[in-house]
């Protein structure tokens, strides 16, 4: 194995930044924020076909709206005139919008469906006829493969199939389907034995186990889900649909009833007329908008590189209780650092760091690296490279030894300096007669206290007793800002707890500083099995990243199972999220998404029902002014007439659909934060703020429809 | 002292008189309703019908148990009042006809007490105490043992055990409303009611006309048909006539007996929850409702236009001279945002935006405070409503008091909410495309829309009191009022003890900062809001057909 390989095998295992991957790098990605005009017309014959009552009766509110264009349709052609005709093409373009904004969600996800699907192209598998026994192999079609299959794999061909690689080591090319162009190690063993179909091969020869039949590969999954196939209504959308329904069926009640009452008063009013009150009651809005705003959060998932394989996973992430996080690479770097230098009694701190830079020259490890970073920014003592001291004769970093240093042939004989883990550096004063001093293992035992480590610094000149320098004490380092991202969590009602291997000691010290609520030391899956049991038998639900196969049953425990792309299969099995970035710190930004989701639902449902307020001012003076002449003082938006005051009702309630298109797809603006100030704020602005606009809104349009003649 | 002043010291004495219950009478429901012992009297009862005291049942058990209960008492009373001049005490009236007997007895078993009868014309003690009496008494135990399963609900967890029926039924009515009653029945004796046995007086009126008077058991009766938000009157003039409410003081003894327990409920739902904030936060919303209807309705019959009102100080036609505009509106507001419908003045006869408001107060469902028990477990189901909006907008799935407001959940809270506005406004629109049952209305115009939209909502919200101009004791308005009124109290009790059965299978949600406070003020004041937009969104079209109407004209 290539030493840049070993790289890359690390690097597969840690965050890969956000920004690495530009979108030209990706090109199934969909920019996030904005809506594409192009997209909106390309959605249009979409739009259209739904109208199928078959589909649209799956949707209770648009269904009542339907009927009632049909309805409309019907009276205005056996008694047309302008204001029946005008409302009638409203009614049906409400129809359309609310189709429309559906279409635009699905849209987005078809265009990633498409490229994901390029990446399908038929290939041709080499299976192994009787693996492991020979290595005899065939010629198979790609889709002919079955569950168990084994193929080989060689450098510049296309993986067949999913599933673990279980003979040889490759780099592999996983950008169709994580957008991210460097290469990925995968091999057997270990928690990195997962390759996916479609992905490619860059060197060496892998035999890769199938672990998926035909059809249900990961990218099959991950097409049915982007395009919204495999999509079913989420608990909470069917709990909302039933209340949308409740308030649907309340206000055709309230209108059915309301004709034998107008013919009593004088005032009987047309069909034409009771179904624009119908329309312009029932939850339009919302009911146009529920299923977008559903599509639209799986969506800005995918966005962010994460697949959700259910509606169901994104809308428990919002109600998540507790973040179970993996201490490496999420909370911490995923090396310890050198965090400072500790002389010995009697030796100049600046000699030490010195000795230390000195003897980490030859320690390639990013805890070697880490020390010379030190001592040069401390000290400002520049990093030599080993080619300028000549007279050097180099000790590097094994496994073994656990130490790294450097013979430096000086003329009064040679200067020795090594550098290591606390037992080997004593072994080697100790044998080279030596002694370690008292304050040298005080100072060792008080950082390991600390949930530090201690490295000892030693040196030895010429045959004379070598003697302990100091100590370097490595320690984890905590991510920038992670103290703030957990405070944050903490206003918002969600416990963080820190999954580490490290004794509890040192559990406790990176959990203080990274202000974490809870850390679970020692950690085995079996316990952190346990912790989520636990966790949830009290009602909560439980959050957690994943990625080896020991993780599997945890995550398919967890309420939330995000598993890392890098994984094996067998935990992206039991999880219902993929993160394709395997960036565990992305729990966060799913949480939140989770919240946004819910929180646009809740907005427009109350921005819909506040609308009815002023839809009532326009319609019912309109109606029954004409027989109680006392009722015009509720027109207290002055609408020029009875047809013209509807019909601005009418297509006030339609373009507030296609206004809020771009909200029910871009989620509403969401700042972490505790309940009763996100409550007030959306009170403010989704509840008041649908008492006023159509107000504004119908007055305007008002303002313009009576000088279309018919309607004035 | 103006008459203006005086009315709002004695709202003030109302709400401090209130204040001072509500901690340790909540607190006395509450244990009632948890407590583990029995009393010896209740163990006899137990054993006479024949209950395991101790036996939960699961929620469609417990519903069976109220349908059966109400069904056999609404066949008791039937046949009581059919049968009643062969009884002794019967006063020699004339047996009722079955459509009008039909009606009462589900009125007074369904705690609506609409009278398409007039009391002293119609029944004779032994049926006015052994009849509707003893009706009174347990419809308002059913609505208090209704709201205590939905309450057990939210405090019980994983189970399908719900409480008692047979058990809550007695010790509702044993512990709280016999005890309660007998002590304010003394009190209202001591007023001027009158409690006797006697028969019919002849009387001669001011202008000199014969009028037959009769005596009989009214403070006793009088109590609770007010503690029991029942409202039916011994008397056809109800708690206007003087043998009812003779004095300033009973009148504001019996506006006190009306609300007590309604308004006292909350402090046990809190108590029971084992929160007591959310129980003001509850007292708060119905409180809020309660002031701003007895300000709006005062205002709206102290300040009308007309040189005749003014002159007189207000609209004070319907209105007795003892009470005067204060008081009558206090009691107006008070009886028709309870489900209680006894009345001291004529509501059709108040100004149109006075009448609209006594409309409008029973069209919020009856929930403010409401009737005993039922008013509370209406505004715990709006409060549910408005947690699921509100609990999306805070970014989770929606829970109130640590239970999640699923598909199920929500299906039942929005079957209550659809219940009675259907009842409503189907009965009114029947009502009004048929030409016969158009003629039962004294008024033309709006003001004879509104008698009949009165009716409809005051029988589906089991309210009791009406717009008296219009003629409702024909066939057709005795079974669909009648019919009103059964939906109108059954419909929803299915749907809040499901939706309580629903709740108590779940495991509770700890609470954290990211949960909805629901005892907050801004909590009150968006359950206000709910209440008011939901309710005022159904029935703004018929309003404006007919108060509205009439009032801006």
């Amino acid at each position: 194995m290539s030493s840049t390989m070993t790289e890359e095998s690390e690097r597969a295992g840690k965050p890969v930044p956000q920004s690495e991957a530009s979108s030209a790098e990706a090109p199934h990605r969909v920019s996030g924020g904005l809506l594409d005009p192009k997209l909106i017309l390309a959605s249009l014959p979409d739009a259209v076909k739904k109208l199928d009552p078959r589909v649209m009766v799956k949707n209770p509110v648009m269904f009542v709206v339907e009927v009632g264009s049909v309805v409309t349709t019907v009276a205005a052609i056996a008694d047309p005139s302008v204001f029946a005709w005008s409302i009638t093409v409203w009614l049906w373009l409400t129809t359309v919008f609310a189709n429309l904004a559906e279409a635009v969600a699905e849209g987005r996800g078809k265009a990633q469906a498409d490229t994901l699907r390029r990446t399908k192209t038929d290939t041709m598998a080499r299976r192994l006829t009787d693996w492991p026994r020979s290595r005899a192999e065939e010629e198979v079609a790609g889709t002919a493969l079955r569950l168990g299959d084994h193929v080989v794999v060689e450098a510049g061909q296309i993986i067949p199939g999913d599933g673990d690689v279980v003979e040889g080591v490759a780099s592999v090319d996983e950008s169709a389907i994580t957008g991210e162009s460097a290469p990925v190690i995968r091999e057997s063993g270990g928690d990195r034995s997962a390759v996916t179909g479609g992905t490619k091969v860059l060197s060496d020869r892998i035999v890769v186990k199938i672990a998926s039949e035909p059809g249900k590969s990961f990218i099959d999954r991950m097409i049915a889900l982007v395009e919204g196939a495999a999509r079913q209504k989420t608990p909470n959308e069917i709990a909302l649909n039933i209340l949308l329904a409740s308030l649907t069926i309340v206000f055709l009640v309230a209108v059915v009833t309301l004709q034998p009452m107008a013919t009593y008063a004088g005032a009987p009013q047309s069909m034409i007329v009771l179904v624009a009150l119908i329309v312009a009651l029932i939850p339009t809005t919302i009911g146009a908008l529920l299923s977008a705003i559903g599509i639209a959060g799986m969506d800005r998932l995918v966005q962010r590189n994460v697949l959700a394989m259910s509606g169901r996973a994104v809308e428990a992430a919002g109600d998540v209780n507790t973040l179970l996080l993996d201490k490496t690479g999420t909370i911490t770097l995923g090396n310890r650092q050198a965090a400072e230098f500790r002389p010995a009694e009697g030796v100049g701190i600046g000699d030490l760091a010195d000795a230390a830079q000195l003897s980490s020259l030859a320690d390639e490890t990013p805890e070697g690296r880490s020390i010379v970073v030190l001592a040069k920014t401390e000290y400002g003592l520049r990093a030599r490279a080993q080619g300028e001291l000549t007279h050097a004769t180099w000790v590097p970093f094994t496994a073994q030894t656990r130490m790294s240093g450097v013979d430096l042939a000086e003329a009064d004989g040679v200067h020795s300096v090594r550098k290591g883990a606390a037992g080997s550096v004593t072994n080697w004063v100790t044998e080279n007669g030596g002694t370690v001093g008292k304050d040298v293992a005080a100072l060792v035992d008080g950082i390991s206290a600390a949930g530090g480590t201690p490295l000892v610094v030693a040196s030895r000149t010429g045959t004379a007793a070598p003697r302990a320098l100091g100590v370097i004490h490595l320690k984890d380092v905590v991510k920038e800002g992670m103290r703030e991202r957990f405070d944050e969590l903490r206003r918002m009602g969600i416990r963080t707890v820190m999954i580490t291997g490290d004794n509890p000691l040192t559990a406790r010290a990176i959990a203080e500083e990274a202000g974490v609520d809870d850390f679970l030391a020692e950690a085995t899956p079996e316990d952190k099995m346990a912790l989520i049991k636990k966790e949830q038998a009290g009602g909560k639900l439980v959050a957690m990243t994943g990625d080896g196969t020991n993780d599997a049953p945890a995550l398919a425990q967890a309420d939330v199972g995000v598993a890392m792309n890098t994984g094996t299969m067998a935990a992206k099995e039991a999880g219902n999220m993929v993160d394709l970035d395997s960036d565990p710190t992305k729990l966060i930004e799913i949480v939140e998404i989770g919240k946004q989701l819910l929180i646009t639902r809740g907005a427009l449902t109350t921005f819909s029902i506040a609308n009815d307020v002023a839809k009532y001012f326009a319609i019912i003076p309109a109606m029954f002014a004409a027989v109680y002449p006392g009722l015009d003082k509720l027109n207290i938006m002055q609408l020029h007439s009875p047809q013209s005051a509807i019909t601005s009702a009418i297509i006030f309630n339609a373009l507030v659909i296609v206004g809020l298109i771009p909200l029910a797809l871009r989620g509403v603006k969401y700042r972490p934060s505790d309940a009763s100030s996100l409550l007030r704020r959306n009170i403010g602005l989704y509840g008041l703020g649908g008492l006023v606009v159509p107000f504004v809104g119908i007055k305007l349009i008002d303002l313009v429809v009576q000088f279309v003649p018919g309607l004035n | 002292m103006s008459s203006t002043l005086a009315g709002w010291l004695q709202v003030l004495a109302l709400v401090g008189a209130l204040a001072l219950c509500y901690r340790p009478l909540g607190d006395y429901i509450a244990h009632t309703l948890t407590s583990k012992k029995h009393l010896r009297a209740e163990q006899a009862l137990y054993k006479v019908i024949g209950v395991d005291a101790d036996a939960d049942q699961r929620w469609p058990v417990y519903l069976r148990s109220v349908l059966a209960f109400s069904a056999v008492s609404v066949l008791f009373l039937y046949t009581l009042i059919r049968v009643q001049q062969w009884l002794p005490l019967g006063l020699g009236v004339e047996q009722m006809p079955g459509h009008q007997a039909w009606n009462t007895a589900i009125s007074f078993v369904a705690n609506t007490n609409w009278q398409s009868y007039s009391g002293e014309a119609a029944m004779g003690h032994l049926a006015q105490m052994a009849g509707l009496a003893v009706q009174n008494f347990v419809s308002a135990a059913v609505g208090i043992a209704v709201v205590a399963t939905l309450i057990r609900g939210f405090t019980r967890n994983r189970t399908d055990r719900l409480g008692n029926f047979w058990v809550d039924l007695t010790r509702v009515s044993v512990r709280l409303l016999l005890p309660v009653s007998i002590v304010f029945a003394l009190a209202l004796v001591a007023t001027g009611v009158v409690q006797n046995f006697h028969g019919f007086h002849e009387v001669a009126t001011l202008a000199g006309d014969p009028q037959s008077v009769p005596g009989g058991a009214v403070a006793s009766q009088e109590v609770i048909k007010l503690l029991g938000t029942n409202g039916g009157g011994f008397y056809n003039a109800n708690s206007a006539h003087p043998f009812e409410n003779p004095t300033g003081l009973s009148n504001f003894l019996e506006i006190f007996l009306i609300l007590v327990i309604p308004f006292a409920l909350p402090r046990a739902f809190g108590r029971m929850v084992g929160d007591n904030r959310q129980g003001y936060a509850i007292v708060s919303v119905m409180g809020l409702f309660w002031v701003a209807s007895v300000a709006l309705l005062t205002l709206a019959e102290s300040h009308h236009a007309g040189s005749a009102l003014q002159s007189a100080g207000g609209a004070m036609e319907g209105k007795e001279q003892r009470f005067g505009i204060a008081a009558s509106s206090l009691f107006a507001a008070s009886t028709t945002l309870t489900s209680t419908g006894a009345v001291n003045s004529f509501h059709d006869s108040y100004t149109a935006f006075g009448g609209g408001l006594t409309m409008f107060n029973m069209m919020l469902g009856e929930i403010a405070p409401g009737g005993v028990g039922s008013g509370l477990y209406g505004m715990l189901v709006l409060a549910i409503v408005a947690v699921f909006v509100a609990g999306l907008m805070v970014g989770r799935t929606p829970e109130y008091l640590g239970k999640k407001l699923g598909g199920r959940e929500m299906k039942f809270a929005s079957l209550y909410i659809l219940t009675t506005p259907t009842l409503v406004l189907v009965g009114t629109g029947v009502a009004m495309a048929l030409p016969g049952e158009r003629a039962g209305m004294l008024n033309s115009g709006a003001h004879g829309f509104s008698e009949v939209l009165y009716a409809f909502t005051s029988g589906a919200n089991n309210n009791g009191s009406a717009f008296a101009g219009i003629t409702v004791n024909t066939d057709w308005y005795d079974t669909a009022i009648g019919l009103a009124m059964v939906f109108g109290r059954f419909l929803p009790m299915v749907f809040v003890l499901a939706l309580a059965g629903a709740l108590a299978q779940q495991q509770p949600v700890p609470a954290t900062p990211g949960t909805l406070p629901t005892h907050k003020p801004l909590f009150v004041g968006l359950l206000s809001g709910v209440v008011l937009i939901v309710v005022g969104l159904t029935y703004f079209p018929a309003l404006a057909l007919g108060p509205i109407a009439e009032g801006l004209s």
